[in-house]
């Protein structure tokens, strides 16, 4: 299994029936492929529907029926429609149960870094900012380093998307779940040991005595 | 009061350098005649308020690529390489609105309300030189409205007084931008006759409507 995907299967226990999510645009869109089938989950995408589902069959493509990032999405039975203000309002009105978000950096505090490198990619917030200081419960879903370089720093050096702290961070080597005591380790990946994941972080983390596996299938 | 125009009348009468809100999201929901005249009419220095630049050669994106756009004010320009081609080259301003507050800067900007508090934003780089309000001890920031002096404005249905309808995600922000702007030029992919778009079905009454943009002559 590649990293992504333990990720994706990963965050996808996270999710429970009833609740409506939104997913972020590239790992984070995985996750809705590991959602158990009999879950009834509502999906958002912030451009304006909740109920969204992939593209069903090549061939039915709609013009006026898409995903944020302007591609060809299906519907749910049940699906609704609305402009930005109510999408938003969905998001930061707290009627968003779960955000899955990609990240850049989360710091010691657990809070995140997503929408730019200054000087070198500006892509704006789109939705990320609003996203984190609404949901009910903000997941990262983030390799654990990049080239090497830990993602999970004691500050942040790139700008903050929000000052509130996300509720769980899942990555390729660990679960760590920001508590007002500090980073707590949760759980590990498969095969992966204490010791690897404290020299892939740059933050302190609370370590318990044990630190169960993954519950990956 | 006819409204109805043709799509190169409409643009003739909006000069250069205005500040012209586009709804859509990544060119769904965008006007494509609109645009396109636009750029064969070379109609420059504008500001362009919406969602995102699309792509090059997509809605907004043609107009970047046609360089008429002075600034925009956007909630996401990484879809389009060129628009940040030009931000670096220092070719044109970007404002960055998180994508919850640019709706909602619009919406109070149609509305008639003095701004918006949100807690979107506080603590980042979004607060610098906003104002802030302690509110039930969260921080708010204080937003302010947006208006413009024209909008376009893509409906799924039009009837003939031009009462609008949208289609699922072309919605997005069309409805808010057409409380928002002094003149409202609307296009649609169907124009139907008065009454086929029941009241209840109409997302935008035809009162907002100025121009109402008519289908050209199709040969064959």
């Amino acid at each position: 299994m590649d990293e992504k995907t333990l990720i994706a299967k990963r965050v996808a226990l996270e999710l429970k029936d009833g609740d409506l999510v939104n997913l972020g645009i590239g790992l984070p869109t995985l996750v809705a492929t590991f959602v158990p089938g009999d879950a009834d989950i509502f999906f958002q995408s912030e451009n304006g529907i909740v109920g969204m589902l992939a593209l069903p069959e090549e061939g039915l493509e709609a013009e006026d029926l898409t995903d944020a990032g302007g591609g060809p999405i299906g519907a749910l039975p049940g699906a609704a429609t609305f402009d930005s203000a109510m999408s938003f309002g969905l998001i930061r009105g707290g009627h968003l149960d779960v955000t899955v978000l990609g990240g850049l950096q989360v710091d010691q505090q657990g809070r995140l870094a997503n929408w730019m490198v200054p000087g070198r990619m500006v892509p704006g917030m789109g939705g990320a900012m609003d996203l984190v200081s609404g949901a009910k419960r903000v997941i990262v879903a983030m390799t654990h380093t990049v080239k090497g370089k830990p993602k999970i720093v004691q500050h942040c050096s790139l700008p903050l998307t929000s000052t509130r702290p996300v509720s769980l961070i899942v990555t390729d080597l660990a679960v760590i779940e920001p508590t007002a005591d500090g980073l707590l380790l949760k759980e590990l990946a498969p095969g992966i040991t204490v010791t690897a994941v404290r020299q892939a972080t740059e933050a302190e983390l609370i370590i318990p005595e044990y630190v169960p596996e993954m519950p990956i299938l | 009061m006819r409204k109805t125009i043709k799509v190169a009348e409409a643009v003739a009468r909006m000069p250069d350098g205005v500040r012209l809100m586009i709804g859509g999201f990544m060119g769904v929901g965008t006007p494509p005649r609109l645009v396109d005249e636009v750029v064969r009419q070379g109609r420059k220095d504008l500001t362009i308020i919406a969602n995102d630049t699309a792509r090059p050669g997509v809605g907004i994106g043609k107009l970047i690529d046609a360089k008429l756009v002075r600034k925009v004010i956007t909630s996401h320009i990484g879809t389009n390489p060129e628009t940040q081609r030009q931000m670096l080259a220092g070719e044109i301003e970007v404002e960055l609105v998180p994508q919850g507050t640019l709706a909602e800067c619009i919406r109070a900007g149609g509305y008639g309300l003095g701004g918006v508090l949100t807690p979107t934003g506080a603590g980042t780089l979004v607060e610098d030189n906003k104002q802030t309000l302690e509110i039930d001890g969260r921080t708010f920031l204080l937003e302010k409205p947006l208006k413009a002096d024209f909008a376009f404005i893509y409906a799924k249905q039009a009837d003939y007084i031009g009462n609008l309808a949208y289609a699922l995600t072309a919605r997005n922000f069309n409805p808010l931008m057409a409380m928002a702007a002094e003149i409202v030029m609307a296009e649609a992919e169907n124009i139907v006759p008065v009454g086929v778009i029941p009241p209840d079905a109409v997302m935008t009454p035809a009162v907002l409507v100025n121009h109402l943009i008519t289908k050209e002559k199709r040969n064959g």
